[in-house]
């Protein structure tokens, strides 16, 4: 094999191993997540609902906040294939949904996010959340 | 279009000016009370998906203008972040305001203010802490308004909303500016 093809080579196994090699990282998806600050946050509800506790959650069933009909009647239970389609497009898995977001377009950065989301319970003001409860 | 493919500035500003030349109304009021004047003429009523975005809308701008309210109470705020705040909070009722005569044009209902707000009140300490805390939900304004402009029926309101959004960056830069932190970070919002 020449130095040439294997150049092409090497450039080629990089292109296509980088992207399945990356790990999420939820470090970045706390950057990502300053996108969702306007609405949510993650001890509290807002204009959307809080997020702690989310992972493995039903939708629709935080107590007391008010969820659009079409959320409540969605039966989704959220984990990372779930969060990932509705993060991509919210209104087009829950049409009617009050989350009016045309969504986070790049599967990396949602893939950070959804790290992120999945690690917010280990945080102080989640874990202080789930003790008042 | 993105303004990456538009031709000239010149295309640009023609686009963005559209049906509100030659009035005298802000462009954001023009661009919302036109487009809903005629649409509310042809049609009898708007888009229910606009409306929703527009009271998804008009609830994140209530709870702003009740964030501001707390940190000028707070007396954590000296002149002239203190003036700084209340003029911010004023364009947030400004907008909240247009938003919910434009959702009624539409035939919607607008949401209600609150009547309380869950603030983390106890983590703000000092006038940098107050600051953090609105450029961070200003921030995240932004974001929300960029996640919403291409999402309406209607065209005059994607411009509305994008109309926002330039005022809620401009405060977000100014509120990072004032916390000494670089005004703006970013080239590009996401």
């Amino acid at each position: 094999m020449t130095a040439r093809r294997l150049f092409v080579a090497g450039v080629l196994s990089t292109c296509l191993l980088a992207p399945a090699s990356a790990a999420p990282d939820a470090a970045r998806g706390e950057q990502v997540y300053a996108r969702c600050e306007a609405c949510h946050a993650l001890a509290y509800d807002r204009v959307g609902p809080r997020h702690c506790g989310l992972i493995g959650r039903v939708a629709g069933s935080v107590p007391g906040f008010a969820y659009s009909a079409a959320m409540k009647n969605s039966h989704i239970v959220w984990n990372g294939k779930t969060l990932d389609r509705f993060l991509a497009s919210p209104l087009k898995m829950v049409p009617g949904t009050a989350m009016t977001y045309d969504g986070v377009p790049d599967a990396r950065d949602r893939a950070d996010l959804i790290a992120y989301l999945e690690s917010v319970d280990r945080l102080p003001q989640c874990k202080a959340l789930k003790a008042k409860r | 279009m993105s303004f990456l493919q538009m031709p000239t500035p010149v295309v640009a500003r023609r686009m963005f000016l559209g049906r509100s030349t030659g009035l005298v109304l802000s462009g954001a009021a023009v661009a919302l009370l036109a487009g809903n004047d005629a649409l509310a003429a042809s049609s009898g009523g708007g888009d229910p998906k606009d409306v929703q975005i527009l009271n998804t809308a008009l609830g994140a701008e209530l709870e702003a203008i009740a964030a501001y309210q707390l940190g000028a109470e707070s007396k954590l705020l000296q002149k002239p972040v203190l003036d700084l705040a209340v003029t911010f909070q004023g364009h947030h009722k400004e907008h909240a305001e247009l938003l919910s005569k434009t959702i009624v044009k539409l035939g919607g209902h607008p949401v209600a203010a609150k009547a309380d707000y869950h603030f983390p009140a106890e983590q703000l300490k000092s006038q940098a802490d107050v600051l953090r805390f609105a450029a961070k939900l200003e921030q995240g304004a932004v974001s929300a308004y960029l996640g919403a402009v291409p999402l309406f029926a209607n065209r005059d309101l994607s411009k509305a909303a994008a109309s926002i959004l330039g005022d809620e960056a401009m405060h977000w830069a100014v509120l990072r500016n004032a916390l000494g932190e670089a005004p703006v970070p970013v080239a590009f919002m996401s």
